[in-house]
């Protein structure tokens, strides 16, 4: 670290290489169309990212913990799908805790598979994807899923509702952030998650249950996938069998843009949420400048592969790959 | 036979007697259960399936090389969108008109091209910033597909060129177009992977690629190289497909990395690079459009097929590390 503070300015945009583009691109979209920095603005920002943000803030963990989980997308919309299913079965009451209780099982599925059988999680995880968006077509039977009495259903809050002016799915997201910040940099547990990504087998010399920590954090993401679900599924009141299609991907830039590092071992809550708003914020800001829907995903990319390479190159200290 | 040539032979021919068990199963389970009155086991059912197994194959093929290498490429669906808009679309370009069936050459010459042009962007972004490929392809996927929905948004693009369909369909000795282009692409790619210097140094890097650093490989141009050819049969496996179908949705090709990969892992091919072989791939392809078609066979609803093969991936995983539990299974990155 001591070389690298020597480059100054420098050294200072490749460490915080993101935040100093965040903060260029909040400039300039706010200096090119001044209705970006409106509150409105901001806040449908933030309950449009809500979603994404509520996955992310779970795969943080399974990221930290050293392994991936591209499932959370297929997941999504197994919980959606399920949640407006049993609305009209059992009622709201029941619904939601039945939809938590079999996402969190479909989570203790792979959390076992990784965690005890000590599998290769890109590989359970896409397998996962596929069977989780198999198992969800089988429920449906393909069919989209619709809530029969739209308006007299109080379900609608958690995607629609008010709280002291401020959105529901905004309050879900920050009160979940703000556990699991809580969750991770304050108690034991949090601590095992990063030894146990840092180096799995020291950790285990130590002492650590490494399986039953991987199994956690897959448990963590699973609550997360289904909480997500369920603002989708109170937002629209209904939903198509491949809602969540892909969004795996859009979380997972997320938790990169952030910072932490797919080897595991680093990361935090709070710096997901700001990958979170970067996307989102970023998207937003692109459309009000007019251009099309998808180049946000040409821009995405470009921003993805810039932050992770000036994370690398600020920690090898030299821009470009030594590979020959 | 020492116990470690035993375990790749088991390793090697568990696909095929997979294959065995699968043909059975829907034969003798196709008697009770199907709704046609046709043998699963037809020989025509069977050609059918080697030409569904194409699209996937041919990208498959490429994947097994960049798996070998250690690394993976997610972005191939995007490629295989991106160059089938731009075999359809630029054959309705005005100055193509004129060229009459000379379109076509040119109009497949830039549709690979764009493939290759794809792959070599993740190849120098891989080489040249040493960020891992399962990250630039993971950007890159979300980019490509930008570029997919940019060029037409979310319209159809459509040309049928009926010297391109009858050539798609066409059948010689037997098999169809799109088989042959996936039996001679397999077999081109195993020459290159058993019989040439580039094979040998794939697996090397796979192996260790520090030692292959310290032997004098050059890692980045050979990584170069692979992202290329995947690209390339990326773009391969549209202008095959796409010769027939004349119409491609700004989604196609989406999940066919997925695909790809289940099929190159079903095959035995290390996540974790150095191991792996062409042959067993095509086995993979071979085994998941059996269970697709089977389902189909024996009336099994089509969403099934989702959950079957997400189960038998992890299935192998686990099997396969019971055989061979000295391998270690972390995700190099």
């Amino acid at each position: 670290m001591a070389e690298l503070t020597k480059k100054g300015i420098g050294g200072f945009i490749a460490r915080h290489g993101i935040l100093v583009a965040f903060v260029l691109f909040m400039v300039g979209f706010a200096l090119a169309n001044p209705r970006f920095i409106a509150i409105e603005n901001i806040s449908g920002v933030i309950r449009s990212s809500a979603i994404i943000g509520v996955m992310a803030l779970g795969v943080t963990f399974v990221v930290i913990g050293g392994n991936l989980d591209l499932s959370v997308g297929s997941m999504m919309s197994f919980s959606t799908i399920v949640v407006l299913d049993l609305h009209d079965k059992l009622g709201p009451t029941l619904a939601i805790p039945a939809m938590f209780a079999m996402t969190l099982a479909l989570g203790a599925f792979i959390g076992f598979l990784v965690g005890y059988l000590k599998l290769n999680s890109l590989i359970v995880t896409l397998g996962m994807l596929s069977a989780i968006h198999g198992l969800t077509l089988t429920y449906s039977g393909g069919k989209n899923m619709d809530i029969d009495d739209k308006q007299g259903t109080w379900f609608s809050i958690f995607g629609q509702g008010n709280v002291a002016g401020i959105p529901v799915p905004i309050l879900m997201f920050a009160l979940l952030a703000v556990v699991l910040t809580l969750l991770l940099s304050k108690t034991p547990f949090g601590r095992k998650v990063y030894a146990v990504g840092g180096n799995g087998t020291a950790a285990t010399f130590s002492g650590i249950p490494r399986a039953r920590v991987v199994f956690m954090t897959y448990m963590i993401s699973a609550f997360c996938v289904a909480t997500a679900g369920l603002i989708q599924a109170s937002r629209s009141l209904g939903s198509q069998n491949t809602v969540g299609q892909g969004l795996e991907l859009e979380v997972l830039a997320a938790v990169i843009l952030g910072g932490a590092s797919l080897l595991g071992g680093s990361g935090t809550v709070f710096k997901t949420v700001i990958g979170v708003l970067i996307l989102g914020f970023i998207q937003n800001g692109l459309l009000l400048m007019g251009l099309a829907f998808y180049a946000q995903y040409v821009v995405t990319w470009v921003i993805i592969i810039l932050a992770v390479w000036l994370d690398i190159a600020a920690k090898r200290g030299r821009l470009w790959s030594p590979i020959a | 036979m020492n116990s470690e040539t035993r375990g790749n032979l088991i390793k090697q021919g568990a696909i095929w007697a997979f294959i065995v068990v699968e043909l059975l199963f829907f034969s003798i389970a196709g008697e009770y259960l199907s709704v046609s009155d046709k043998a699963f086991m037809d020989f025509d059912n069977m050609l059918l399936l080697l030409k569904q197994s194409a699209p996937i194959g041919i990208i498959a093929l490429g994947m097994t090389i960049i798996m070998i290498n250690g690394n993976i490429d997610l972005s191939v669906g995007a490629t295989f969108a991106l160059s089938a808009i731009v075999l359809l679309d630029s054959m309705t370009w005005p100055f193509m008109a004129g060229l009459g069936d000379w379109a076509i050459p040119l109009a497949w010459g830039l549709a690979l091209l764009t493939g290759v042009v794809l792959g070599a962007i993740n190849g120098l972004i891989v080489w040249k910033t040493g960020v891992d490929a399962f990250i630039v392809t993971l950007g890159s996927m979300l980019g490509y597909r930008g570029l997919v929905f940019m060029y037409n948004g979310e319209q159809p693009t459509s040309h049928l060129n009926w010297t391109l369909v009858d050539f798609a369909e066409a059948q010689f000795l037997g098999l169809h177009t799109a088989t042959w282009f996936l039996l001679v692409a397999a077999l081109l790619l195993w020459l290159l992977m058993t019989k040439t210097i580039h094979g040998r140094n794939a697996y090397a890097i796979g192996n260790n690629r520090e030692a292959a650093v310290n032997a004098g490989i050059r890692v980045g141009p050979h990584f170069l190289w692979n992202f290329m050819l995947i690209g390339f049969l990326a773009s391969l496996s549209a202008v095959v497909f796409y010769s027939e179908s004349g119409s491609v949705n700004p989604n196609d090709g989406m999940l066919y990395e997925l695909w790809a990969i289940t099929a190159v892992v079903l095959g035995g091919t290390k996540l974790t690079g150095g191991y792996g072989s062409i042959v067993s791939t095509l086995g993979g392809v071979i085994a998941i459009q059996l269970l697709r078609k089977g389902l189909g066979h024996i009336g099994a609803d089509t969403e099934t097929v989702n959950l079957v093969i997400g189960l038998i991936l992890i299935a192998v995983l686990f099997l396969d590390r019971q055989l061979n539990r000295k391998g270690k299974e972390e995700l190099k990155i």
